[in-house]
């Protein structure tokens, strides 16, 4: 035997099972070496596996086990010593590191486990989440169909169309085989089928509306299911299957009144309309919460809607109706204002037409009065004087009336004796009051002032007018006229409610009362008393000729002076009193010097204004020149005459006062000539007054005087008499123009 | 005779101008104008009358001679005659002088020179009325009466 360094294997190498074991061996190597290998691939392919140390140590252990049996191929046969030192270091490393890896995989394995329960754990909640979504779908669907039901229901404003969109749409949105809507009735007793979405013509169902279940759907505001036995969902013949289920959910109907937002969710005394819902039959189909969600919301903005349509209506109704009134309030105004230019043309014609031949009768009886006469004949001319008098008056009464209610009259503001006023009145009225034997007595109060600022011809002839029918309306008896001042508390008439008097310093309140002891008034005709043409038919006593007008024009001359007028009786043939309250201003003591400050100038005013009044007079027409001449002359002008308009313009200057031009005559540019003297004169109290004297004009060339910057406009043929007050007129108010 | 007689005749006479419509209310206004300082004035004013009408018809006679005729110098002038007629109160003068003037208007050469005609006519009588009127005036005067005045009522 060789003595060499050989192990010798326990079994022979040919044995069965040594070659079983060889062949294992090496697979197992294989195996052990190919491990290692995927490891590595797969794990370089995956990106999240984090134990990449452990799977080096898992290597090192197989790649060792994998060398320990490849080496272990080895000792099959006889093997040198070598080989079995290098098999035993591969055997030792190989317990060192697998010993290593068990203690490592006790760390490891429950990491790897409870990485599967996380996943586990997050596959749960997936499914959950799953879920969810499925139900935030489902509601996002629902509120879509809800959107589009209200924009539906929304978009239109008729109420047929409303309820009927609601039902098809809801129809269709939820699939359902019937939907109805039941309305109250008239009486409220009932509900009535008013439209549903299969049967075209809904015959008039009704069912009484205090049924149990109908009192429990209005009673909540939610969608309720209710039996399809009740007498609501009867609606279908009845099948042979199974009918599907009925939700009926109620529908306020809102009136305008009922719209208090605050307490919107107790909504008491309502009406309410019902809404059955009914779900095809044979289809096991459920009522989802969601869906009855649906049905509630859809009936909450029907009735909305429905209210809305209401009101429109009703504001619809209400404009028409407006605008009727307003188109025939448009016709009335319009007829009332052509009324009003009719009679303001008439007024204007006759005002003219009516005073000139009175004031050319009145003028030619007293120019006949101044001349020799007869007595018979005196007798007939006062006669004609006294008539056309009173005719004037009537005729002034009745323009002034009727310029009184244009608003047009204003009072003529002066100072005057308030005194002289009531003894003129006791004047005029002393010889009809004795020749009917009536006393008359005048009291005025120590207190009244004797001068006033008022207009004095209208209160003369509002007290005249007063006067005058108390002695009218008396056959007997005596008058009393009293006047004072009036206090606070007698200012205050419960008559008058409308009166409310104000004291002020510069102001004070004439009252005057006049009591006649005469055929009195019935106290329920008073009111009438201050109508115009209204006369008292019920008493045969009054045979007053008065147009009526008298005592209305009084009130308006009253109210002008912001007073008031009333007359008090305590019946027939009891006499009456009237009284009058006026407001007049308080004026200071005035002595005679002062009284000029009054509108009108005495006439030697205006004569001493004329006298010496240096004038010129531009004409080119010799004859009417030297005719102008001699009239300013007589009145004792200085003139001075020229025949063109450069002269004119050579020889005017600021002594002249007035110029006189004639613009009638072609040729002659007496605008030019007027803008040449404004340029000349640039300050006003320098420059003379230009005066236009022409023989026939119109208003155009009023017009264009003025506009050229004229002061006056005279008409020619001018008399002596009309010259003097024009110039008069010119001088103080430093403008004339003549009326054309 | 007397100075009252011829007062009354002169009174007279001046009526029946006014009432035939020679004269008008204008005269009486210039007549008014008559004082102290001014004793002449009517007389006056009808000389320069006269003497402006004259001249006026004349134009015109020479202007309508024309061929081509210039209705606006015939108008300027009418105007004039107008102006001057009615100053001194020449009812029928003034008259005839507008209707002249809208004939000249219309350019109506044949109607134009008919109221030439017509306005001469009237102021030759009108000038013999007041030449008339005003020499039993100097007559009055002349014989130490004043000249009396008219009034009438219109």
């Amino acid at each position: 035997m060789e003595s060499c360094n050989c192990i010798e294997p326990q079994w022979p190498p040919d044995d069965l099972l040594m070659k079983y074991q060889y062949i294992s061996d090496f697979f197992i190597a294989l195996a052990y070496f190919s491990i290692p290998l995927e490891l590595i691939y797969f794990v370089k392919k995956s990106a999240v596996f984090p134990y990449r140390w452990v799977l080096v140590q898992f290597g090192a252990f197989i790649v060792l086990c994998g060398a320990t049996h490849l080496i272990n191929l080895w000792t099959f046969t006889v093997h040198s010593r070598t080989v079995a030192s290098v098999m035993t270091t591969a055997k030792v490393l190989t317990a060192a590191v697998s010993c290593i890896t068990a203690l490592m995989l006790v760390h490891i394995i429950p990491d790897l486990l409870s990485v599967k329960t996380r996943e586990l754990f997050l596959k749960n909640k997936a499914a959950e989440l799953d879920r969810e979504m499925g139900l935030i779908r489902t509601q996002e669907e629902t509120g879509r169909h809800v959107r589009m039901l209200t924009h539906e229901i929304r978009s239109t404003l008729d109420r047929h169309t409303i309820l009927k969109t609601t039902l098809v749409e809801l129809g269709r949105t939820l699939a359902l085989e019937e939907c109805a809507l039941w309305m109250p009735t008239r009486t409220g007793l009932e509900l009535q089928l008013s439209y549903t979405l299969r049967q075209q013509n809904p015959v008039g169902y009704t069912v009484p509306i205090h049924h149990p279940v109908i009192n429990q759907v209005f009673s909540s505001n939610r969608a309720v299911k209710i039996s399809p036995n009740c007498p609501v969902a009867r609606l279908r013949p009845a099948g042979k299957y199974m009918p599907g289920e009925v939700v009926a959910v109620r529908v306020p109907l809102l009136h305008l009144s009922n719209f208090h937002i605050n307490d919107w969710p107790e909504l008491s005394t309502k009406r309410y309309a019902l809404m059955v819902l009914m779900l095809p039959s044979d289809s096991a189909r459920q009522w989802h919460v969601h869906e009855l969600e649906l049905v509630e919301v859809v009936a909450d903005q029907v009735a909305v809607a429905l209210s809305h349509a209401a009101i429109l209506e009703e504001s619809m109704r209400a404009r028409d109706l407006l605008m009727e009134q307003n188109v025939a309030l448009d016709l009335a105004r319009r007829e009332a204002e052509t009324a009003i230019r009719a009679r303001n043309d008439f007024l204007a014609v006759m005002n003219h037409e009516m005073r000139t031949p009175m004031h050319a009768i009145i003028a030619l009886s007293s120019l006949l009065q101044e001349t020799e006469l007869t007595p018979e004949q005196r007798l007939m001319v006062e006669t004609i004087l006294k008539s056309s008098n009173l005719l004037a008056t009537l005729i002034n009464d009745v323009l002034d009336l009727s310029g009184l209610e244009d608003g047009s009259l204003q009072l003529d503001l002066g100072t005057f004796n308030l005194y002289a006023v009531f003894r003129e009145v006791l004047n005029l009225i002393k010889p009809i009051a004795s020749v009917k034997k009536l006393h008359v007595s005048l009291t005025l109060a120590p207190d009244l002032p004797e001068y006033a600022i008022g207009d004095e011809k209208r209160l003369m002839q509002t007290i005249l007018n007063i006067v005058g029918n108390a002695v009218k309306f008396s056959k007997e008896g005596s008058i009393s006229i009293t006047a004072f001042v009036a206090k606070l508390d007698t200012l205050r008439d419960s008559k008058a409610p409308e009166f409310l008097p104000v004291l002020s310093d510069n102001h004070f309140y004439l009252r005057v009362q006049v009591k006649d002891s005469g055929s009195g008034i019935n106290p329920l005709d008073i009111p009438k008393l201050f109508t115009k043409f209204a006369q008292n038919q019920s008493t045969g006593t009054r045979n007053s000729g008065g147009s009526g007008l008298g005592l209305a024009i009084c009130k308006r001359f009253v109210n002008l002076m912001e007073g008031h007028i009333w007359i008090e009786s305590e019946g027939l043939g009891k006499g009456c009193t009237a009284i009058l309250i006026v407001k007049l201003g308080m004026a200071e003591r005035v002595n005679e010097s002062k009284l000029p400050y009054m509108p009108k100038m005495p006439t030697n005013h205006g004569q001493t204004a004329i006298a010496g009044l240096k004038v010129l007079v531009m004409d080119e027409n010799g004859v009417s020149r030297m005719v102008t001449k001699g009239l300013l002359l007589h009145l004792g002008c200085d003139v001075t005459m020229v025949g063109s308009s450069d002269e004119c313009l050579r020889l005017v200057s600021h002594e002249h006062k007035v110029v006189f031009m004639d613009i009638c005559v072609p040729g002659i540019d007496s605008y030019g000539i007027t803008i040449r003297i404004h340029e000349k004169f640039t300050k006003r109290h320098e420059r003379p007054l230009l005066v236009a004297l022409t023989g026939n004009t119109d208003k155009v060339k009023k017009e264009n005087c003025m506009r050229a910057g004229m002061d006056g406009l005279i008409l020619k043929p001018v008399s002596l008499d009309k010259m003097r007050s024009v110039l008069t007129d010119l001088l103080e108010h430093r403008v004339f123009f003549e009326a054309i | 005779m007397e100075v009252g007689q011829m007062q009354r005749r002169l009174v007279d006479y001046t009526k029946s101008l006014f009432m035939e419509g020679f004269l008008d209310a204008q005269f009486l206004q210039l007549q008014q104008l008559q004082d102290e300082s001014n004793p002449d004035f009517v007389v006056e004013v009808v000389s320069l009358f006269f003497d402006d009408s004259e001249k006026l018809l004349n134009d015109l006679t020479m202007a309508l001679d024309q061929p081509n005729v210039d209705f606006k110098k015939v108008d300027a002038h009418v105007h004039q005659l107008k102006g001057s007629s009615s100053s001194i109160g020449a009812q029928r003068v003034k008259n005839a002088c507008i209707a002249f003037r809208s004939f000249c208007e219309e350019q109506n050469i044949d109607a134009t020179l008919r109221c030439l005609q017509q306005v001469k006519q009237e102021y030759y009588l009108v000038k013999n009325k007041l030449e008339t009127m005003l020499r039993l005036e100097q007559q009055i005067v002349a014989a130490g009466g004043s000249i009396p005045m008219i009034e009438l009522g219109f």
